[in-house]
């Protein structure tokens, strides 16, 4: 049957026909829905992991077992786990084992932008790289196939248009695969000796996957109708805009295999077409290779190197009349996402910014704690680095700094890596004091389960890491929980945990309004009589209250009767129903 | 047939997705070729969201851009005027005439511009306006606002109403199906 289905859960399903049956992986948009997907196949394993490197060594357990096994991350997370995978490059595989990476091109939910296609390259692994979901599906499946081969783990790469973007698919049928696990020293165990003999069969594994690349079905020459002068090189999403604008106008040839590029198809490609232009979002990747081959190519002096493309992008390159469009004149204001009304996370920044504490932040729903008119926020870089850069901060600053500077990080994130940075300063003692803000889940990536919540991905009951005695444990003596719903509560204790000398935890703990388990209450109004339009309450930036004819106004539809903002009106102007 | 492409527009929450789904189903069910283009993560947090749905022959890019969409049903009055460049010479605009503030809005830093639907309308724009949020309530639920713009999107398509009703079935969770039908029928006969 014919299914419309995004680019992730085609993926799932390539994973699954393929007959992976274990998969681990940390949540990251654009790759959460691939491991989402999958763990609803009955008959296989599949987990969320605490950061992206457990996830990659847990595949690569599997596989080691004899069972073809996955994981799947973000572009960034590939940073996380780049360590696994450079010396997987060396060990290859027992069963089949592929990593599908997401990246960000544009920037619709990253921190950057960076190009994961030089991860393939750097540690020799092979990456393909599907432009629709029925290519997903295929590659997947195709993958295994070439992992097992090789003898190497695979990437699958996705970028945020095709993860998310929905196009037709047919299914196929599940194959199992199980190999024989028999032990194997001078393979699997990287000691110099062994990885100096191991090295040659990489860099010579490379050379054969070179020669595969040059007749793979992967890659293929779409013969052009003969309008145009010139041929296009290109892969992913690009492929798509390409065809959008010349339809078959254009010789193409389409790389679904990104790592290696082949020589002798590229090189034959621009013998027949005479000028040959790259096409390709972000870096220059396929350009450098071909420049490297001797074959002269047009590519990043007329296609940036940032964000998307789109078929007007190629329209636009190629001096293609644009299309007529109706303008304004009214601007319309900027509607940048915010914490939705109740959020737990808000109670505390408003304290934090209230008492105007310098705030190192991390990566989560609490990230958008710096926009107006919070703006509590004075640094976020990547996750876990509020933790670590708190010690540093306070270590250059000492006293001048300790006792007005906190960090905050969510339960997802001190899971992934903060812990570590809170082993460092209980272990090199600074006078640290660090926030976490557990509201239960791992809110941005749409909610998912972690260590802490006490359930696993399928959402059955699971371990459960007790924050308070982690933090004991790795030597912070004072360890206090707050309810951020409380304010004065939140106030006094931070003051008094910035205020002692050594190093300690507040744990904000009150769960995502958007957890089913979590009932709104009746929405608050305003009564108009009480109100005296001060605005106070426009401080705290929560979505549902507005300020209409001198007024302020709850909208109902929004508001989930967190009380909070009643305590910061003067007037008693916020009510309840009924009073 | 050309591709035509339907963009749908509003703020993060409001369902856009089950929107997307329903003309999904029901333009592969017709025998299309159809792509949709989705928003996931960071801008599902109360920002400005976007949706593409082409479909057609062959489709090959997944994303509408300027001067392109045949139409844009938008769940916010003014997140139609934000996205109008995208809008074709002839097309029309579906909007609901809920306003939400957004945050510059809310904090006083810039005004929200009510009479952006009279602009359009005065450059010769095609603009059918609805209030979707009181129907949606009429049929039961605030939530169906989404349902409400599809079925007025039906009205200037050919598609039989039973194929959309069929669409809704396949859908909605069986307990929301009778009143997110009343919330299309409201749409397409108000
Ligand atoms: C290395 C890396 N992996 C994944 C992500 C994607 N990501 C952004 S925030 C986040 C987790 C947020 O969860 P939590 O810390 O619990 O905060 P919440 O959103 O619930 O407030 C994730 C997984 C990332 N930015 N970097
Ligand atoms: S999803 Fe949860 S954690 Fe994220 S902003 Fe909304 S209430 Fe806050
Ligand atoms: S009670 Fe107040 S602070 Fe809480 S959600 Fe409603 S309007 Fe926002």
């Amino acid at each position: 049957m014919k299914e419309l289905l995004i680019g992730n859960a085609a993926l799932a399903r390539g994973i699954y026909e393929a007959g992976c049956s274990v998969i681990s992986s940390y949540p990251g948009t654009p790759s959460t829905e691939i491991t989402e997907e999958f763990a609803k196949y009955a008959d296989v394993y599949c987990e969320w992991a605490p950061n992206e490197k457990v996830a990659m060594e847990t595949a690569f357990g599997a596989s080691l077992r004899g069972k073809r096994s996955a994981c799947c991350m973000k572009h960034v997370g590939l940073n996380v786990a780049a360590d696994p995978l450079f010396t997987m490059s060396y060990t290859g595989v027992n069963a089949g084992m592929i990593i599908c990476v997401a990246d960000d091109p544009g920037m619709h939910s990253s921190q950057n932008e960076q190009d994961s296609r030089h991860y393939a390259v750097a540690a020799k692994v092979p990456m393909l790289e599907p432009s629709d979901s029925q290519e997903a599906l295929d590659f997947a499946k195709i993958a295994y196939e070439i992992s097992e081969q090789f003898d190497t783990p695979v990437f699958i790469k996705m970028c945020t248009r095709v993860a998310h973007s929905q196009s037709i698919v047919e299914k196929g049928e599940r194959t199992e695969v199980t190999k024989e696990y028999v032990k194997n020293p001078k393979k699997y165990i990287m000691a110099p000796a062994n990885a100096i003999a191991r090295h040659p069969f990489v860099e010579e594994r490379t050379a054969r996957l070179t020669e595969y690349a040059e007749t793979s079905p992967l890659n293929r020459v779409e013969q052009g109708t003969g309008e145009c002068d010139f041929g296009i090189i290109t892969s992913s999403t690009s492929y798509e805009y390409v065809k959008e604008v010349f339809g078959n106008s254009v010789s193409v040839l389409k790389l679904g295999m990104i790592n290696p590029l082949p020589v002798k198809l590229i090189q034959d490609f621009a013998a027949r077409v005479g000028k040959v232009y790259v096409i390709e979002e972000l870096d220059p990747v396929i350009e450098t290779h071909c420049k490297t081959i001797g074959v002269n190519v047009i590519g990043k002096e007329k296609f940036s190197m940032l964000g998307e493309f789109s078929q007007k992008t190629i329209a636009k390159a190629f001096g293609l009349p644009e299309k007529e469009t109706v303008c304004l004149d009214t601007a319309v204001p900027v509607r940048p996402p915010m914490m939705c009304a109740g959020c737990p996370h808000r109670g505390m920044y408003y304290v934090l910014a209230k008492n105007k504490i310098t705030v190192l932040g991390d990566i989560g729903c609490y990230t958008l704690g710096s926009m107006p008119p919070l703006n509590a926020l004075d640094m976020t870089l990547c996750m876990g680095a509020s933790v670590s850069g708190l010690h540093g901060y306070n270590k250059a600053g000492g006293a001048e700094t300790e006792n007005k500077t906190v960090c905050v990080i969510g339960d997802s994130t001190f899971m992934h890596s903060g812990v570590t940075g809170l082993i460092n300063i209980a272990y090199n003692q600074s006078n640290s004091t660090v926030i976490v803000l557990d509201n239960s889940i791992t809110g941005m990536t749409g909610h998912q389960q972690n260590p802490t919540t006490g359930y696993n991905i399928k959402g059955d009951p699971a371990g459960k890491v007790d924050l308070e005695s982690l933090c004991h444990s790795v030597g912070i003596r004072s360890v206090r929980v707050v309810d951020p719903y409380n304010l004065e509560e939140c106030e006094r204790v931070v003051k008094e945990e910035l205020a002692k000398d050594e190093p300690s935890v507040i744990i904000s703990r009150r769960p995502c309004v958007l957890l089913k388990y979590v009932k709104p209450k009746k929405p608050l109004h305003v009564n108009p009589d009480k109100c005296r339009g001060c605005k106070k309450c426009m401080k705290f930036g929560c979505p549902a209250i507005s300020f209409r004819d001198k007024h302020a106004v709850v909208d109902a539809t929004l508001c989930i009767g967190c009380g909070v903002c009643a305590g910061l009106c003067p007037f008693g102007a916020f009510e309840s129903e009924g009073e | 047939m050309a591709t035509k492409n339907i963009m749908i527009v509003g703020v993060g929450g409001q369902g856009s997705l089950l929107a997307s789904k329903l003309l999904g189903r029901l333009l592969v069910d017709e025998g299309f070729d159809v792509k949709v283009s989705e928003v996931h993560g960071m801008s599902q947090r109360g920002g400005s969201v976007v949706t593409y749905v082409r479909f057609g022959d062959k489709v090959y890019s997944p994303v509408i851009e300027e001067g392109e969409a045949d139409f844009i049903v938008s769940f916010e009055k003014i997140e139609a005027a934000r996205y109008i460049t995208d809008l074709r010479k002839d097309g029309t605009v579906i909007v609901n005439t809920q306003q939400i503030d957004p945050m510059p809005v809310i904090i006083g830093n810039q005004t929200y511009p009510s009479e952006v639907l009279e602009e359009m309308k005065a450059k010769g724009v095609h603009v059918d306006d609805i209030d979707a949020l009181s129907l949606a309530s009429e049929a039961g639920s605030a939530k169906a606002c989404n349902i409400v713009l599809m079925g007025r999107l039906a009205k200037y398509f050919d598609i039989p109403y039973e194929k959309w009703e069929a669409a809704i079935e396949k859908c909605v969770k069986p307990n929301f199906v009778e009143i997110n039908k009343k919330a299309f029928a409201l749409g397409y006969h108000h």
